[in-house]
């Protein structure tokens, strides 16, 4: 099991899991999403290598409307 | 007051040139405070708007999931983004925020960097958005900045590198309109990059007094978006931007208490003097 803190939330989800398994699994597969591990940016290009780990704090955006 | 010295043929195209890509409207506006994205499309539509404002935010997990998004109704190929730092207090923050955006939107460069020292005025923190203009302009993005109407301040922001200086007129969402016409003149004549009004804005008179001073443009959001009509008034700032342009590259007539010079003929009066 894999405990990890998105957007200030705790979650558990089963393990081994991928940042693109991660963001399938959250529905937003096919979004335009942008998101941070343990205070780094991971480019899209690597979310499907990047296994997450036990621990980890995420933040997922998007971008919505402001001025 | 000064203008160009040479103006665009009235037939010709009046460009208006961000970062090394033109434009043809000089009203950018925002997409926040809408009653749905409908009205957001349709209000931005009527505005004209080549480059719009959009916030970063975390995702509501469990709640956002599989709604439509800004991005569905305004697509980035539509538009030129142009995401902000809206609610960062500190130059840490605005900085991560607008590296996500880049990851975000692909490699995105252009965006408005606001930090803000208050939040019952909003008022910019301008030492916390210099620290951040100088990061994120050696990162390589072109930076458009919201400041105070300080010209020194303004000064130092264009030397750093950014792209855009954005003065308020007045605070944010206060619609006071343009309080210091005389600072933004100031600003607008030492500055070799472009300047845009910023927050203020209230109506579309002061859009086109903003434009008549000599600003290079006008970015607002809620006094469309908070306006009975945000349609109505969508257009009505595209109206007044496009005639304060005008206006400005035309050159205004002296101001003259009175000059006893009427516009109408003095010979052939038919009454008896």
């Amino acid at each position: 099991m894999l405990q990890l803190s998105i957007n200030g939330e705790a979650k558990t989800f089963a393990g081994p899991l991928t940042v693109t398994t991660l963001i399938e699994q959250l529905g937003f597969a096919g979004k335009r999403v942008a998101l941070e591990r343990n205070g780094e940016i991971v480019p899209r290009s690597q979310h499907a290598a990047i296994e997450l780990a036990d621990g980890d704090v995420l933040e997922l955006v998007v971008a919505v409307g402001g001025g | 007051m000064t203008q160009n010295a040479q103006t665009p043929d009235l037939a010709g195209p009046d460009l208006f040139q961000i970062a090394g890509k033109n434009y043809n409207s000089r009203l950018l506006v925002g997409t926040g405070k809408y009653k749905d994205f409908t009205e957001t499309r349709a209000a931005i539509d009527a505005s004209g708007a080549e480059i719009i404002t959009v916030a970063i935010r975390r995702v509501n997990i469990g709640q956002t999931a599989g709604e439509p998004s800004l991005l569905d109704y305004l697509p980035p190929s539509e538009f030129t983004y142009l995401p902000n730092t809206a609610g960062c207090y500190s130059s840490e923050d605005a900085i991560r925020t607008l590296r996500l955006a880049r990851e975000l939107l692909d490699d995105h460069r252009l965006v408005k960097l606001e930090v803000l020292g208050d939040p019952n005025t909003l008022y910019p923190n301008v030492r916390e958005t210099l620290k951040a203009a100088e990061v994120l302009v050696k990162e390589g993005f072109d930076v458009m900045v919201y400041t105070s109407d300080d010209p020194i301040i303004a000064r130092e922001l264009e030397q750093i590198g950014c792209c855009a200086i954005m003065p308020l007129a007045s605070l944010i969402g206060s619609g006071m309109g343009i309080l210091n016409p005389w600072n933004l003149r100031l600003i607008i004549e030492q500055s070799s990059v472009p300047v845009l009004v910023d927050a203020g804005v209230g109506t579309a008179s002061d859009a086109a007094i903003g434009m008549e001073l000599g600003c290079d443009g006008v970015l607002m959001n809620t006094a469309i978006a908070g306006a009975r009509d945000p349609i109505r008034m969508a257009r009505a700032m595209k109206l007044a931007v496009e005639a304060g342009r005008d206006a400005y590259l035309a050159g205004r007539m002296p101001r003259k208490l009175y000059s006893g010079d009427p516009s109408s003929p003095l010979q052939g009066l038919i009454a008896t003097q």
